[in-house]
């Protein structure tokens, strides 16, 4: 059974020019000790959709779905109250600033012992052995000496392990990452990533890694999703989806990375931009920017299909094409 | 250029943006307060302007016949005088008519010369940096040190009682607000890059000062003036009311108070309208301030 | 191929702290670098956050001038000459910004943004400037209909491109790019890169092209110059720093790098240590503390800048490891 399953996933939100839907049809399913990448571009509804999971849409957005469950538990039935002792605790998130995520007023050591208290996991005494215990665990070298550090006094790099460090101080069986590595330096990413895939390994969570950097899917996920315009368009093994991609806009969006089109000159590109608020097409979003669009996909949206695990949301998709020549 | 394709070539085009006035009209008429606010310093203005068509009478015409008469709905009111008169026999709609007319020109040429003064002071010491800067804003802040009534009166008192020199006292207490609120924003905004390239394209330090970096702080400055406006209504009002802004006869809404003030028992009236006024003149202009700055700031938006 | 801009031994000191009660600091946020641009070539200069990347771009621009060093535009010295001189040579060296949200101005139209740069150096009448501005919108890809426009109804992409007409409009040789394409998706990235490409191949610009995205940099860059803390540690032809790097920090940043291709991955060299304050930097080569190859002299002898097989390097066991 898987640990996170998410079915038909919606998240609209109210604005001043009417109903917004930035998310639509996503599932997600990530079973224990699974890296799963949601890659996107910006504005595709990536960071959303785990928001919702998180339960974390705020008015004016409304999450929808058909079946939202995690570790046997059923999300849409959960209280408010039941939910919260889940979220945070069982289901953790890390963002993309650790400066802005991080209370710059308190030091790191007691934010993070304020979430052990919170979920109430070591007892009070035990509190601060247990802070240390997480800093070391995070690699931050001299982690007694740290407690007292605020946000500003770390770098970067520093702060996201501390994030982290408050991210798994309850055991959490999942742990979400939304662009975990975007505002840091290449090297501290490198670092990071691997700290997430150790931590992962050590404790057999479950991992959602949400970024647009493709070389990090690569190097990092087991199975991908690939969302473009709040839908999720392709689902696919990590080496499947770089060897053969079946939705044409990650064919596109691999084609158009400078590192896979070395040697020549120009870069193939995907014309025009990802549709907004009030500008989206009919039929299958894609259609208008897609090499291959016709008829039909000008005017009926295309349903995801194809064998489990390896469905893309196209009418043809570009294996099945292969397969019948 | 054949190689370079065009960003948006078969792509239908985007359905027209909501104007900017539209878009901060839709968020301004969210706040009813602030709409109140807006029509009733409509209708003051209107007043003013039409002061002399308005009016029944003359704002210092006594009439002998009718000292202290009571307004019209009170036993012994009179339908000459819709609001009565005060102690010497003057209408008292026609004064506060004509006081709405010296009250907006108050507001209005004490915001002026503070903001564009404050204006210039705080983008010079925004951009100067160093010791212009300091000396500017020690300066404000030496300003600021004072309680501002008492150092408006300090003024007056040096320059001597009049409505000019009230008008001035007030622009110099409230100048240091609009100083330190223009080289904050100047501030944020030199550190964007928009303002760096146009230094690369050559700019000079005056169009910087102006033309680039002005426009993009307007937004707090024209809430602050908004706001700003009452505070000179009620300071101007206060010194009057000292007897340091506008002298007897002029109809301004403070020296009527300080006139009337000994007939308080025998006749509210004279008391209660200048009173109300300022108080609604003021409400007005900061609903109206409030609501300008939801609308305008980006930051409150939903 | 002539040189439009030659920086020998460029650095730039700030004093830092030295309140009344705070003991003065000296960042050297560049220090030592030399390089030489030439007509119609890119050279990328790559690093890490406070590698002294954006001050060297300022300095480039002019907008900051070095505390030590020559910077020539032209063969011309910058230093050392009148505003009005200095003044008329910034205008060879114009900019493009990372953030194409923040690098126009909010308040104004396309069409004046574009012709600004004419008006602010009186080239040209009114009617002129329009029609300057309106055929660089051809040339980067922006409809006429745009003309209008504000900033705020554009994408990120457009936005760049909307920047970039506005650097080229004073016809400049040299354009320094500070992570132009960093803030835009894959799609749009490339989209940006291949006008950056034809624009170059026909005016002829020599490019400044900053950034950290080491795959961007091997599409476009002709010569790489791998900045550390503030100093020069790698330069080189493209070609031989990415297949045949000698410093150990070069290799680090090509080892960290993800990759889509499985055969650019190299898992055998480790990434440690944090990034190092430029504040007082070590005697000694300043990336001795992170380096697995590090020895006595690495943390004592800060190394020469020294050329090995074709490329500059400046680490004490380069050409041994």
């Amino acid at each position: 059974m898987p640990l996170l399953d998410i079915r038909n996933l919606a998240v609209e939100f109210a604005t001043a020019r009417g109903r917004f839907r930035a998310v639509d049809g996503v599932d997600v399913s990530v079973e224990p000790g699974e890296i799963l990448c949601i890659v996107g571009e910006s504005g595709s509804g990536k960071s959303v959709s785990m928001l919702a999971a998180m339960g974390l849409i705020a008015w004016p957005g409304r999450v929808t779905a058909a079946a939202m469950r995690f570790n046997g538990s059923d999300l849409l039935s959960l209280s408010p109250r039941q939910r919260r002792r889940v979220v945070g605790k069982d289901m953790a998130m890390v963002f993309q600033e650790p400066m802005s995520s991080l209370n710059p007023c308190y030091p790191v050591g007691w934010q993070i012992a304020e979430a052990l208290r919170t979920h109430h996991a070591v007892p009070r005494r035990k509190v601060r052995d247990r802070v240390v215990d997480l800093l070391d665990q995070v690699g931050i070298p001299a982690p007694a000496t740290r407690l007292g550090a605020f946000p500003h006094q770390l770098s970067g790099g520093m702060n996201q392990r501390v994030m982290i460090a408050m991210a798994i101080s309850c055991n959490p069986l999942l742990l979400i990452a939304d662009e975990p590595t975007t505002a840091l330096d290449v090297t501290i990413q490198k670092q990071i990533l691997d700290l997430l895939v150790d931590l992962r390994r050590q404790r057999g969570m479950g991992l959602v890694l949400i970024t647009h950097d493709m070389g990090v899917v690569a190097e990092t996920a087991h199975r991908v999703q690939v969302m473009y315009a709040g839908q999720m368009v392709e689902e696919q093994p990590t080496e499947a989806l770089f060897a053969a991609p079946r939705h044409p806009y990650t064919a596109a969006l691999l084609a158009a990375l400078p590192e896979r089109a070395m040697g020549r000159a120009r870069l193939p590109t995907i014309p025009g931009v990802v549709p907004g608020i009030d500008d989206r097409p009919q039929g299958c979003l894609f259609n208008p920017r897609c090499r291959f669009a016709d008829e039909k996909c000008r005017t009926e949206p295309p349903l995801l299909a194809g064998p489990p695990g390896r469905r893309a949301r196209c009418h043809y998709p570009l294996g099945a094409a292969e397969v019948a020549a | 250029m054949s190689g370079i394709e065009s960003t948006a070539g078969t792509l239908p085009a985007a359905a027209p943006m909501p104007g900017r006035f539209r878009l901060f009209w839709r968020g301004f008429a969210e706040n009813r307060g602030a709409v109140l606010g807006l029509g009733f310093m409509v209708v003051l203005s209107l007043l003013a302007i039409t002061a002399d068509i308005a009016a029944p009478h003359s704002p210092i015409e006594q009439f002998r016949t009718a000292f202290l008469t009571p307004p019209v709905w009170e036993p012994g009111g009179s339908w000459d005088f819709l609001l009565g008169t005060d102690d010497v026999g003057r209408d008292m709609l026609s004064r506060l008519i004509y006081g709405a007319r010296l009250s907006l020109v108050i507001g209005l040429s004490v915001v002026t010369l503070s903001l564009t003064c404050g204006t210039t002071l705080g983008l010079t010491a925004a951009f100067a940096g160093g010791v212009v800067d300091s000396i500017i804003m020690r300066v404000m802040d030496v300003l600021l040190v004072f309680p501002s009534l008492l150092l408006a009166i300090v003024i007056v008192a040096i320059l001597g009682p009049s409505l000019f020199n009230a008008m001035l006292a007030v622009a110099v207490v409230t100048l240091p607000g609009y100083t330190r609120l223009s080289r904050a924003s100047a501030l944020a905004e030199l550190s964007r890059d928009y303002v760096t390239a146009t230094r690369c394209a050559g700019a000079g330090r005056l169009h910087l000062m102006f033309d680039t970096v002005l426009p993009n702080c307007l937004a707090p400055l024209i809430v602050q003036a908004s706001l700003g406006f009452s505070t000179a209504i009620l300071d101007a009002a206060a010194l009057g009311f000292l007897g340091l802004g506008a002298q007897p006869p002029t109809p301004e809404w403070g020296t009527m108070l300080a006139g009337a003030l000994q007939y308080y028992q025998r006749a509210w009236w004279v008391l209660a309208f200048p009173g109300l006024f300022i108080l609604l003149t003021v409400l007005a202009f900061n609903l109206f301030g409030d609501g300008l700055r939801d609308a305008l700031d980006p930051k409150l938006k939903r | 191929m002539s040189v439009l801009m030659q920086a020998e031994g460029l650095c730039r000191h700030y004093a830092v702290g030295g309140g009344l009660f705070a003991k003065k600091g000296l960042v050297q946020a560049v220090d030592g670098v030399s390089f030489a641009l030439r007509e119609g070539q890119t050279l990328a200069v790559v690093g890490e956050s406070g590698c002294g990347k954006s001050t060297l771009a300022r300095m480039a621009t002019l907008m900051e001038l070095p505390t030590a060093g020559e910077l020539r535009i032209d063969g011309k010295p910058t230093l050392g000459v009148g505003e009005a001189e200095r003044r008329r040579l910034r205008l060879n060296v114009q900019m493009v910004f990372q953030n194409p949200y923040g690098s126009l101005n909010p308040r104004k139209t396309v069409g004046s943004i574009l012709q600004e740069p004419l008006a602010l150096n009186r080239r040209g009448d009114r009617p002129a400037r329009e029609r300057a501005a309106r055929a660089m919108m051809d040339r980067v890809g922006l409809r006429q209909d745009q003309f209008g426009r504000y900033p705020h109804m554009f994408s990120g992409g457009q936005r760049q491109r909307i920047a970039i007409a506005r650097a080229l409009m004073l016809n400049p040789r040299v354009v320094v790019a500070d992570e132009p394409v960093s803030a835009l998706d894959v799609s749009i990235q490339a989209q940006v890169l291949n006008l950056m490409m034809d624009l170059q191949d026909e005016l002829r610009l020599a490019y400044l092209f900053i950034s950290h995205d080491l795959g961007v940099v091997r599409h476009i860059a002709r010569e790489v110059l791998v900045l550390y803390c503030g100093r020069p540690v790698e330069h080189g032809p493209k070609e031989s720093v990415f297949a045949a790097s000698l410093h150990p920090y070069t290799r680090v940043l090509l080892a960290a790098t993800p990759s889509v291709d499985p055969r650019h991955r190299k898992h055998d060299v480790a990434v440690k240590g944090e990034l190092p304050s430029p504040l007082n930097p070590p005697p000694g080569c300043a990336f001795a503390s992170r380096c697995p190859h590090a020895t006595g002299i690495c943390t004592a002898e800060r190394p020469v800048w020294r050329e090995i097989s074709g490329h500059f390097v400046a680490c004490h066991h380069a050409g041994a490891i």
